[in-house]
């Protein structure tokens, strides 16, 4: 049984609300961190190695100590609560079950900040959660720990629910903060990053949910404890959303030091896959992360065991590795078609393009057209190069991450399944009618001996 | 101006400037001009916050400044990245730089309905100059093409939406020179269209901008629609007495008549002075104006084929047919050896006004 931070208190009645939540324990890391100075509590953040839980994996001390601080401006922070990835859905968890965790970790996050309108842009198919939220956000404020003068310490704090309006988009902090303002929610170019100038072009932070709701943990045990659970610069617990071929789907919370093995077939986590299949792919962290082969998944390259972290999952970089991400744990079994899955998240980055710019929104509907082609038995053998063509040329040359969103699943899947691809190709009748199934994908791998 | 503002080095391709602090990486490469400047479709100096969405003028920054000597980790846009002391940036001389804009070009033109031969902005068309520089000869894409139903916007300006390249210019011209706005980007990703919101026509006194700004044939003048090809009518600068804009303006001339009034546009492709629609619409006859004198006319590619001398900025290079064809071309025929007509040692701009067939007559 590994180490429970967030997910503590999971089984408790009622930890929805106010009164079981604070009586067992529940804003005693506010108590403490309104006694402490705001510079504190972000270096107790900062020692803590927490690392930002939407994705990108940025240590969260580190991106607070870059917000601007200049006189008399307003400065904000933002929870990005757009969780909009295919495959996670770990911050909905919290912010149902737990909101009051959640506020709590916005309250210390809002002082630390010194952030007085605190803004959470929420998902607009969460269309449920806003009320649990408001009314989380309303039992708080009548206990004291919301409004003006919070504890005596002189710091005003509001928080604000904002419902976004249904766009993946929205999800990327310069987007999110767009829509925020009421414009169209379209990307802004970086530099000016949001730290020096973000809503209404005041210093601005953006922070996950998950992440904010880890600092009430970091405040209670201390940055240094919190630091010692976990690997190397993989700190603390992180909660993983699992979907897919498994027995147990669900949110986890893990401390990430074990095996990818284990988290698959333990029965305290996923249970193994179900009625004897065996494992093909993986995606281990939300759809925009590579896909990885089973062999990939469990063993590294160099023949080590793979532990669900951030270093282990990106070891051996795109080429044999994978990424943490957003903790999106995707699992397929032997009966997935990877063209058809493929296709299917090329479907999805072309609906949610914004259109800004070109290679996204000229490139993801090429691909999903391509793919579509080949899913549906009218393939030709070069489109396999074209796609990794397009690919290349999306990656990295957009204004936002979501031009590599889209191009790293493609990649991935042609990098590690191209016999799949070609096969269909080749058997165009053949692949309407049955999977390539497991094929070698689960076979070991050779590791060259070195001398 | 010196003395205030420090001044950085950048080295782009080689060629060192020194520019003011807060120079783009684009603005810095113009200063210097010629093949190192990176080609911009979206980016419009005159337009606040506009640039960074075609990604034709992405860059290789090789080293970041002198401070912090990283190479950056991407490919930046030029134009809205600012210049850093003792930046070295690669644009032509990155293998990565020209791959990326090839690919641009070819995403630009991925649902381009490349109807030139109809369109009216043939001839002085921003992405018909950027696929012949950087494009490939043929594409890729094997599936129909996206188009729009056309909507009216009005008896003036004509939007035909399949050509648009999403540059999003006219829509920061309508929110910055008018004072409505009624133009704007609805739906998103590939299908993304500008619109004016339950068709309001556009009645603002500078909307006719929308029209110069537009870098391909999305956004064309209605007063002109179909009537010439814009090489075979001559600019010809000219002014008059406006009360609502400085009223200098380029005249498209054939013979004695007006054929279409533009604003005087730079070598950068970029509108000189912003005109209203009376000068650019209603003004359409020779009496209306003082005509100054033939234009110089810098890069657009038809009409500064030969015999305009006045060319200014960048020579139009021959090197460019090779990049396309991979050889030198090929005279199948001299014209001149049998037409009696032609005059090749006439420079039209020598000839004071529209050229008439009288100027090349051998008699």
């Amino acid at each position: 049984m590994g180490v429970k931070l967030l997910l503590e208190h999971d089984k408790v009645e009622g930890i929805r609300y106010y009164d079981a939540y604070r009586k067992h324990g529940g804003y005693r890391a506010a108590e403490k961190a309104f006694k402490m100075s705001p510079a504190d509590i972000v270096e107790e953040v900062k020692k803590s190695g927490l690392r930002g839980r939407g994705g990108a994996g940025f240590p969260t001390g580190m991106k607070w100590s870059f917000l601007a601080k200049p006189e008399g401006v307003p400065r904000h922070l933002v929870c990005n609560a757009d969780e909009s990835e295919p495959g996670t859905f770990k911050d909905r968890y919290l912010m149902e079950f737990h909101p009051h965790l959640f506020i709590e970790g916005l309250l210390i996050s809002s002082f630390a900040l010194g952030s007085n309108a605190t803004y959470v842009y929420i998902r607009g198919e969460y269309a449920w959660i806003p009320d649990i939220l408001e009314q989380a956000i309303a039992e708080a404020k009548h206990n004291g720990w919301l409004g003006k003068n919070i504890l005596g310490s002189g710091f005003d704090c509001e928080i604000y629910v904002h419902r976004g309006a249904g766009a993946y988009i929205c999800g990327e902090e310069t987007a999110l903060i767009e829509s925020l303002e009421g414009k169209r929610g379209n990307p802004r170019m970086k530099p000016p990053f949001p730290a020096i100038q973000g809503v209404w072009m005041r210093p601005t932070v953006v922070n996950n949910v998950e992440t904010i709701a880890a600092v009430v943990p970091i405040i209670n045990i201390g940055g240094d404890e919190y630091a010692k659970i976990g690997v190397g610069k993989s700190t603390g617990t992180k909660l993983l959303s699992v979907c897919g071929n498994v027995k147990n789907q669900g949110v986890y919370e893990i401390d990430m030091t074990i095996s990818v093995e284990e988290f698959i077939y333990s029965d305290e986590y996923c249970g193994g896959i179900p009625n004897g299949k065996k494992l093909k792919a993986c995606i281990p962290g939300g759809s925009s992360v590579p896909i990885i082969p089973a062999n990939l998944l469990l063993k590294t390259a160099k023949g080590e065991t793979r532990y669900m972290n951030y270093e282990s999952l990106s070891d051996g970089g795109f080429a044999t590795g994978s990424m943490m991400g957003s903790g999106g744990f995707i699992v397929l079994n032997e009966d997935q078609c990877v063209v058809r899955h493929t296709m299917t998240l090329a479907r999805f980055y072309n609906h949610e393009s914004c259109g800004q710019c070109s290679p996204c929104r000229e490139g993801t509907g090429w691909m999903y057209k391509i793919l579509k082609n080949i899913e549906y038995g009218k393939g030709k053998m070069s489109d396999v190069d074209l796609l990794w063509d397009i690919q290349r040329r999306i990656e990295g040359n957009t204004i936002c991450p979501l031009g590599d969103a889209a191009a790293w699943p493609v990649a991935a899947a042609i990098r590690h399944f191209r016999d799949e691809f070609e096969w269909h190709i080749k058997n165009p009748e053949e692949s309407q009618t049955r999977n390539y199934g497991l094929a070698h994908y689960a076979d070991p791998i050779h590791v060259p001996a070195t001398a | 101006m010196s003395d205030q503002a420090p001044k950085f080095k950048v080295t782009i391709d080689n060629i060192s400037i020194e520019v003011p602090a807060g120079t783009t990486i684009l603005n810095a490469a113009r200063m210097i001009g010629g093949e190192v400047t990176p080609p911009a479709m979206c980016y419009y100096s005159k337009l606040k916050d506009s640039g960074g969405k075609c990604r034709t003028c992405l860059v290789e920054v090789s080293k970041g400044s002198e401070k912090d000597p990283r190479p950056m980790p991407k490919l930046v846009a030029s134009c809205r990245t600012t210049v850093m002391d003792g930046m070295e940036v690669k644009n032509i001389t990155s293998e990565k730089v020209v791959d990326a804009r090839k690919g641009v070009v070819e995403f630009l033109l991925l649902n381009h309905p490349l109807d030139c031969p109809v369109c009216d902005q043939a001839g002085e068309c921003d992405l018909q100059n950027l696929s012949y520089e950087h494009g490939n000869e043929a594409t890729r894409y094997e599936f129909k093409r996206r188009t729009f139903e056309k909507e009216d916007i009005g008896p003036y300006i004509s939007l035909h939406m399949t050509r648009c390249i999403m540059c999003f210019r006219c829509v920061y011209t309508a929110d910055q020179l008018t004072e409505r706005r009624e133009h704007g980007i609805l739906e998103r990703g590939d299908h993304a269209q500008i619109s004016t919101m339950l068709s309001k026509s556009l009645d603002n006194e500078f909307i006719g901008n929308v029209i110069d700004v537009c870098p391909v044939g999305a956004l064309t003048d209605k007063t002109f629609r179909f009537k010439n090809r814009v090489w075979f009518t001559k600019p010809v600068d000219a002014h008059r007495d406006c009360p609502k804009c400085t009223g200098k303006v380029r005249l498209w001339m054939r013979g004695e008549e007006v054929f279409r009034v533009t604003a005087r546009k730079d070598q950068w492709g970029e509108v000189e002075e912003f005109i209203c629609n009376d000068c650019r619409f209603h003004k359409k006859e020779t009496k209306d104006w003082v005509i100054e004198g033939p234009s110089m006319i810098a890069r657009s590619s038809v009409i500064a084929q030969g015999h305009y001398a006045g060319n200014v900025g960048t020579k139009a290079s021959p090197v460019l047919i090779d990049k396309v064809i991979g050889k030198d071309p090929k005279f199948l025929l001299d014209i001149h050896t049998i037409s009696d007509v032609n005059k090749p040692e006439v420079h039209l701009s020598q000839i004071n006004g529209p050229a008439h067939s009288d100027d090349f007559s051998k008699k």
